[in-house]
């Protein structure tokens, strides 16, 4: 019982993890905080069912997803929404994307369904045995993916010249700009990146939950959270703070209470602002 | 703006106000027939109020609270809940507001130190919070059932149990509540407000306590909209936790930016645009939803001064009084 529990903490965290990864590197290029993140994984999840149904092959739909995605909510975000509006304050930025998150969500809700939709299971149902604990093929394919897609971002920012490059306009705009770099083109390339790891995560949480018009706003909420909580500037705060979600979420509902695992959370995140202000890893920012 | 606020009284302020209360008073000569408009017309009046108080959050200081549908939840449970163990109304009501401005203080506490996007964080975290409460505790809340029965108040002897009477009661808040803001935004804390929200380390160079002020402004809001919630119950006469969903306050945020975010007519067009257009067109309400939305992203980036705005050209071109000046 404790295994499949730390397990499904695990698994749940992994997906946090990868959203708020989204929400610090949004936050580092352009200085944007995504309220809409939760309806782009629920735009990603209804793309990917859509597929799914229509009867394309599972690979297809996820290439074909994760493509839609990262054009629709990346670039055509980035230019139409983002772009015009990045010189002005910083609420102005915020507004808009509580508005595209509202859009979003509504938009689901009136032309597609407002029901919810099982997504059938992507990595089959018998768990797996290890000696005599069963472990849910979806709960460790979840956090492989996850983790595959973590390290493979991290060696993205790290070893490749366009990572290199987000990390200088991240560090200091005005210097990356003198040096020559393209910052409209690094902040393109940000948002089409949040949006692949967004649909990543779409397609890992859908058979979990159910596929219905809000099913993200928890999860972007939770998401938000463990940015906040791990440190909004810092990659490594954003992992952080999934996995501790996921963990206090799991267990605060085991042990404690279904109900208001949302106020654990939410306690949890008033006090680390509290006593650090910046989130666990976070540093300080002018 | 600025200009127009030194010169107290001119003919001009004098007819709108005289129009203002105007057409508060028509309302139920015209409606009164009609059990329905009048619902309506009252419904509009609570919102305006809920909105003002989220004008002078965001629109005066700059700060995004996403909890207002929760403060109008509080306001509205609390004057449900003692209406029906026999407190007064008006006793009530005062008492929701006080509370929805401490849980504004307590929130804003932690929240308004950081960044400010952390206050809209921390608010849309507390609506979400109030809103599992009030659809958990079922002996206190009665759950998803609600609680019906709510009774109609009285002011002193006279009973407010019709539709007309209690819209006048209504519109008496609007008015005070207008009154109040009003009376707010030219003191020195409407002026602290202002500045904090055009430039705050400016606002803190000249010496603004960023954090009180903009504590003030986001708990002062939290009392608006709890008093609106207060004068809903009562209307409704019921209370569930579907009127107070989390997305509301977004929806909130949405009439909000298409009346005018910052200008003190912003709510009041807001409100009567978006609630009327629904009800004169028909419609699914999430298709409007989905129309106001996209309105909004398109006034954020070419029309950020949205209805308000648009009156002001229109009235500039029409009776050519000023030379157009666009605001930022």
């Amino acid at each position: 019982m404790l295994i499949q529990l730390v397990l499904s903490s695990i698994a749940i965290g992994a997906i946090y993890a990868l959203v708020a990864m989204g929400f610090t590197l949004l936050w580092q290029a352009s200085r944007t905080v995504n309220f809409a993140q939760g309806d782009f994984i629920t735009v990603s999840a209804v793309l990917m069912f859509i597929l799914v149904c229509a009867g394309v092959p599972f690979a297809w739909a996820l290439l074909t997803t994760v493509a839609i995605s990262g054009v629709l909510l990346g670039y055509v975000v980035k230019t139409g929404i983002i772009q015009p509006l990045i010189r002005r304050s910083q609420t102005t930025l915020i507004v808009a994307t509580i508005a595209l998150s509202f859009l979003a969500s509504n938009a689901v809700a009136t032309f597609w369904t407002a029901q919810c939709k099982a997504f059938p299971p992507v990595f089959g149902m018998t768990p797996y045995r290890v000696g005599s604990v069963a472990l849910s093929r979806q709960h460790v394919w979840t956090i492989v993916i996850a983790i595959a897609l973590i390290l493979a971002v991290n060696l993205f920012i790290q070893r490749t010249k366009p990572g290199k490059a987000m990390q200088a306009v991240a560090q200091n705009r005005e210097a990356a700009k003198v040096l020559g770099i393209n910052i409209s083109r690094v902040t393109t390339m940000v948002f089409i990146m949040n949006a692949v790891l967004v649909a990543f995560a779409a397609i890992l949480i859908a058979p979990v939950y159910m596929v219905r018009f809000d099913m993200g706003a928890q999860l972007g909420l939770k998401a938000f959270y463990s940015a906040a909580i791990g440190g909004f500037n810092q990659i490594r705060g954003a992992l952080l703070g999934g996995f501790l979600v996921g963990i206090i979420e799991t267990f605060t509902s085991a042990y404690l209470s279904t109900e208001y695992r949302e106020m654990f959370v939410l306690i949890i995140l008033i006090a680390v602002i509290l006593i650090r202000k910046e989130g666990l890893l976070g540093t300080e920012e002018r | 703006m600025e200009r127009r606020s030194k010169r107290k009284w001119s003919w001009g302020r004098l007819l709108r106000w005289a129009a203002f209360l105007g057409v508060i008073l028509l309302v139920p000569v015209i409606f009164s027939g009609n059990q329905y408009h009048m619902y309506v017309t009252t419904l509009i009046c609570i919102y305006i109020i809920v909105i003002m108080g989220l004008n002078l959050t965001l629109g005066y200081t700059g700060q995004i609270s996403l909890g207002h549908a929760a403060f109008m939840g509080i306001g509205a449970y609390t004057v449900a809940l003692m209406t029906l163990h026999g407190y007064s109304f008006w006793l009530a009501l005062p008492l929701g507001a006080a509370i929805a401005f401490i849980a504004g203080l307590l929130l804003g506490l932690p929240s308004l130190r950081v960044k400010h996007h952390y206050l809209a964080l921390v608010t849309l975290g507390f609506g979400t919070v109030v809103y599992l409460v009030m659809t958990n505790e079922h002996e206190f809340t009665g759950g998803f059932s609600g609680l019906p029965g709510i009774p109609r108040p009285n002011f002193f002897n006279l009973s407010l149990r019709s539709g007309t009477a209690f819209y006048l009661l209504v519109a008496g808040f609007l008015i005070l509540a207008t009154v109040v803001l009003l009376w707010i935004l030219n003191s020195r804390w409407g002026r602290a407000f202002k500045a904090i929200r055009e430039n705050e380390m400016r606002a803190e160079m000249v010496g603004v306590n960023l954090l009180a002020y903009k504590l003030l402004a986001f708990a002062i809001g939290a009392a608006y909209a709890a008093i609106g919630g207060g004068l809903l119950a009562p209307l409704m006469r019921f209370v569930d936790p579907t009127s107070f969903p989390v997305h509301e306050s977004f929806w909130f945020l949405i009439m909000l930016i298409i009346g005018g975010s910052g200008r003190f007519e912003g709510p009041f067009l807001g409100v009567i645009v978006v609630m009327l257009l629904p009800e004169l067109l028909r419609g699914t309400q999430q298709l409007f939803f989905v129309i106001f939305a996209s309105i909004t992203l398109v006034l954020v980036i070419f029309w950020p001064s949205g209805l308000a705005g648009l009156i002001d050209v229109f009235f500039r071109r029409v009776l050519k009084r000023n030379t157009p000046q666009l605001t930022k």
